[in-house]
């Protein structure tokens, strides 16, 4: 089976339409981040607490909402997660509330602030830990054991809490469901120190201002970095017009990446900002294919213009980028429809990333060192011989 | 067959059970939940697949800078005594940032010989320059400086390792993070409500038995009006617990001495225990050193009372009957059995240098990290068909070798991780997916390569040749590039990120010897039962 025989593209004669196209998507971005959503920081970048609830039943987000005004709670940005049979709800809460000496305050008020049934005297089963439980359990000793008692009830609470966690799903909406999981006669004590709340906390992510600002400066400087690294590689492989114009196709595609994710509104964490450095590798896969082929068919035509042999390489490499790019794509698209909520920012950049990626090294790459090449033309010197050394 | 070609293969069988070896071991059987079970126990997983908690601290490296400055300042307030020096007054102009500045105020030009030699002798670490109006300011050498502030957060580490050993957490983390910003980064696997930890964690526990002067006052304000509206220069005030049999819950005040004749450093032991009425006190006992201190101090002192202060709060006060040697007991406050068992462990672990603050806290609950495993699991499975798939029905023959090249690849990632210590965390799942698209670029490149030198009427041999020739350049600058920008988030990266530049630089160097050795391989062989003149599968 083959897809692409002899093909033969001018594609370097295409580039007033590719940077038209990039330009739109560019500048889209741009304005998006300066005008309208502005960056997207996760909350591992602006700071903030998070808090990931899971309902028993189809949350109501006005009554959380509600929820959250009576506990005083200002402004918290309340939205279901995931798909909808999950039942979760994220809870959002700006940096302004979360002091540094006590980091954990807004968690600890937005559980209190969602306990709306409790009965007075009675700790959520749903929320505590195995300690907790195994305290009570100590406490009523239900099970009359004698000197290893802290061992067996610390068994017992473990086996509760396994059972909520792993096979409920992480709530638990009656102590009937318990039977079994654990001594009947440790679970019949349960409801007289516990009730069950219609929740149950999956994750929180708390992250004080002053991480976030370093975090965001680390980000930065990673990203420059890789940016410098390919150029420098490039620059020592090639030639230095090939590294720059690798890192200007890269960093056309990490603001289109970006762009979209402002576009979008989706939060930029940490692992979103681990794609888009992948990214950078990626796309640079690419534009050295290219890059590689050029250098060989210099060698071989050495008659022909170099637009002639810049073409003549992409379409002799577009079977190779296409499908590369498309097997990629299989996976990253697998990964996006089936690797969950928590990559879905992740899965998100590479899905875009690998298009634009795939597109700039035929697009952006090849015909920045063409124009180059054109303008030292243009001022009558000769067009300097690409591999400068063949290594 | 020929002899090189068998050797290759007996190369690429070897490397097969290594890795087969350090995904699984010897597992117990060769049933599913066997094997995954032996694949638990070689392969670990990050917090965000197995839940628990992730702090970072910040040690506060200022409160060990601060604590060595007043110590130089009583030092050279000796000194000066001795060696008749006046002074106005010595001062540390700012506390909070730079706490190892020193300013001593009104010391004439000359005593200047004597001030240099003092400090030249007692306090070495520390520079000393002359300012206008016989004003003379001190700060520590840098060098000094940066080890005082490393040994402390050296030291936390150590004090938090400790603490978090005795609470039975298994398999914690806890070591350096950042670059140079003092930085502690915690994690606890199964840890799943974190307030009892932290408490434990950022506890000081500075354990000090001074002598006490009077009190309880029920405020300062009456402790120094008692003491005639100035305090004793060798006494300090410090809050207490409510005063006993008073009705109203409020502050206590009590006069204790500045020096403390034991502290925390003294400790051999700490045991909870219970006092006279039966509440529950933890009862500790001094080295053989600190011992003979405390002997000297309580047989000065029958009569007298003790103070038992910890973290700058006057635990309770005694009566000194009749001189102790080791032992000694710390009651009162109310403690509670938990209390008094989670003290004990603090005061066996040491005190913390410095104090510790928050930055950050992230909780994975079970419930999640199970849910992500599904589906990280999930779309690697799909991924990796579509991929394998995909290749069988592109290059038929060829693309069986690519399949083979792989999943040995899969296998070798894998087994990387088994033997390393790293760990696999959901963006880790990621990066193994991601190999299997990246990698399965190397055999496009070779394939794509092989074909076209087909088309150019190569024969089948000289066509594989050429095509891994011509393909090799390209497949390490590919791999070059992506290799460096994984180190670079390694560097940059914690916990799940670093976990994915982990599999994916494991998954790329095990590409490069699946893709280009173990297929060349595969291809020579197939080539070595062909007849010549015989197409290629491609």
């Amino acid at each position: 089976m083959e897809f692409f025989h002899d093909v033969n593209i001018d594609f370097l004669g295409k580039k007033w339409y590719f940077l038209a196209f990039s330009l739109i998507f560019s500048v889209a971005g741009v304005l998006s981040m300066l005008f309208w959503h502005g960056i997207p920081w996760g909350v591992d970048f602006r700071g903030g607490t998070l808090v990931y609830v899971k309902f028993s039943h189809t949350p109501d987000l006005s009554a959380v909402r509600a929820a959250m005004d009576r506990a005083g709670l200002r402004d918290p940005k309340i939205q279901s997660y995931g798909q909808a049979p999950n039942n979760e709800v994220l809870i959002d809460l700006a940096q302004k509330e979360t002091s540094e000496q006590a980091l954990d305050r807004g968690k600890i008020q937005i559980i209190g602030a969602l306990e709306t049934n409790a009965p007075a005297g009675k700790q959520d089963l749903n929320n505590s830990s195995s300690l907790t439980i195994k305290n009570y359990l100590m406490d009523k000793d239900p099970m009359h054991l004698g000197s290893d008692a802290d061992q067996k009830y610390t068994a017992q609470a473990q086996a509760i809490v396994e059972y909520r966690d792993k096979t409920q799903g992480g709530v638990l909406s009656s102590f009937d469901q318990l039977k079994g999981a654990a001594d009947p006669a440790a679970v019949a004590t349960l409801p007289d120190g516990f009730f069950l709340s219609d929740f149950g906390v999956r994750n929180v992510e708390i992250v004080g201002p002053q991480v976030g600002g370093q975090l965001r400066q680390q980000a930065g400087l990673a990203t420059l970095y890789s940016l410098a690294g390919m150029l420098v590689y490039l620059g020592f492989r090639f030639e230095w017009i090939y590294g720059v114009a690798a890192v200007v196709t890269v960093f056309h595609d990490t603001l289109i990446t970006v762009g979209a994710f402002s576009l979008t509104k989706t939060d930029i964490s940490l692992t979103v900002i681990a794609a888009i450095l992948t990214l950078i590798g990626y796309s640079n896969n690419d534009t050295i294919v290219v890059f590689d082929r050029i250098r060989e068919n210099i060698k071989l035509m050495r008659r022909e213009k170099l637009s002639e042999i810049v073409n003549r390489s992409i379409n002799q490499t577009l079977s190779r980028t296409i499908l590369t790019a498309g097997l990629t794509f299989l996976t990253v698209l697998a990964l996006f429809l089936f690797g969950g909520e928590v990559l879905h920012g992740f899965s998100l950049a590479l899905v875009i990333g690998i298009l634009i990626g795939t597109y700039s090294s035929i697009a952006i790459a090849a015909p920045i060192v063409v124009a180059y090449q054109d303008w030292r033309m243009d001022r009558g010197k000769r067009p300097s011989a690409m591999p400068a050394k063949a290594r | 067959m020929n002899r090189t070609l068998l050797t290759k293969l007996g190369v690429i069988v070897g490397f097969l059970l290594f890795f087969l070896f350090g995904i699984f071991g010897i597992p117990k059987g060769f049933s599913r939940d066997g094997l995954l079970a032996a694949m638990g126990e070689r392969i670990h997983l990050g917090l965000d697949l197995r839940g628990g908690t992730h702090l970072i601290l910040q040690v506060q490296v200022n409160d060990a800078v601060n604590v060595d400055a007043q110590n130089a300042i009583e030092i050279l307030k000796e000194q000066l005594r001795k060696r008749k020096i006046d002074y106005a007054d010595i001062i540390q102009p700012d506390q909070q940032n730079n706490p190892d500045h020193i300013v001593l105020k009104g010391v004439q030009a000359s005593a200047r010989t004597d001030l240099m030699s003092i400090v030249q002798e007692r306090l070495p670490e520390y520079d000393i320059n002359g300012g206008a109006e016989n004003s003379w300011t001190m700060a520590m050498k840098p060098t000094n400086l940066a080890e005082l502030k490393n040994k402390a957060v050296t030291q936390a580490i150590e004090t938090i390792r400790n603490r978090i050993d005795q609470l039975g957490v298994s398999e914690p983390t806890i070591q350096e993070h950042g670059l140079g910003q003092y930085q502690i980064l915690v994690q606890l696997p199964g840890v799943d409500d974190p307030a009892r930890v932290k408490d434990i964690m950022q506890s000081t526990a500075m354990l000090e038995i001074k002598q006490s002067l009077g009190g309880p006052y029920p405020s300062e304000q009456a402790a120094l009006q008692e003491k005639g509206g100035v305090l004793p220069a060798d006494a300090i005030l410090l809050p207490g617990h409510s005063m006993p049999g008073a009705e109203a819950e409020g502050p206590a005040w009590y006069l204790v001495s500045r020096v403390s004749p034991v502290s925390g450093k003294d400790l051999r032991d700490a045991q909870p225990s219970r006092d006279q009425n039966g509440q529950p006190s933890v009862s500790f006992t001094l080295t053989g050193d600190g011992g003979q201190r405390f002997y000297n101090f309580t047989s000065a002192h029958v009569g007298d009372m003790l103070a038992v202060v910890l973290d700058n709060k006057v635990q309770e006060v005694a009566n000194i009957h009749e001189p102790i040697r080791d032992r000694g007991e710390i009651s009162g406050g109310r403690m509670s059995e938990q209390q008094s068992k989670d003290l004990s462990m603090i005061l066996r672990s040491g005190a913390l240098p410095a104090g510790i603050k928050y930055l950050e806290e992230r909780t994975v609950g079970p419930s999640l990290g199970a849910d992500s495993i599904r589906a990280g699991v999930r779309a690697a499975i799909v991924g990796m068909a579509a991929v394998l798939v995909f290749m069988l029905i592109y290059y038929r023959g060829a693309g069986i070798n690519a399949d083979v090249a792989l999943i040995l690849n899969l296998i070798i990632l894998l087994g990387f991780m088994g033997y390393s210590e790293a760990v696999l965390t959901l963006p880790g799942i990621a990066g193994v997916i991601l190999t299997v698209g990246m990698g399965v670029d190397s055999n496009v490149l070779i394939f794509e390569r092989i074909r076209e030198e087909i088309r150019n009427g190569k024969t089948p041999s000289q066509a594989v040749d050429q095509g891994f020739h011509h393909a090799m350049t390209t497949i390490i600058d590919t791999h070059v590039t992506t290799i460096v920008s994984s180190a670079i988030l390694f560097i940059f990266g914690t916990g799940p990120v670093r976990g994915f530049a982990t599999t994916l630089t494991f998954g790329l160097l095990a590409n490069l010897f699946t893709a280009v050795f173990v297929s060349r391989v595969i291809f020579d062989w197939i080539l070595s039962r062909k007849q010549r003149g015989e197409a290629l599968s491609i």
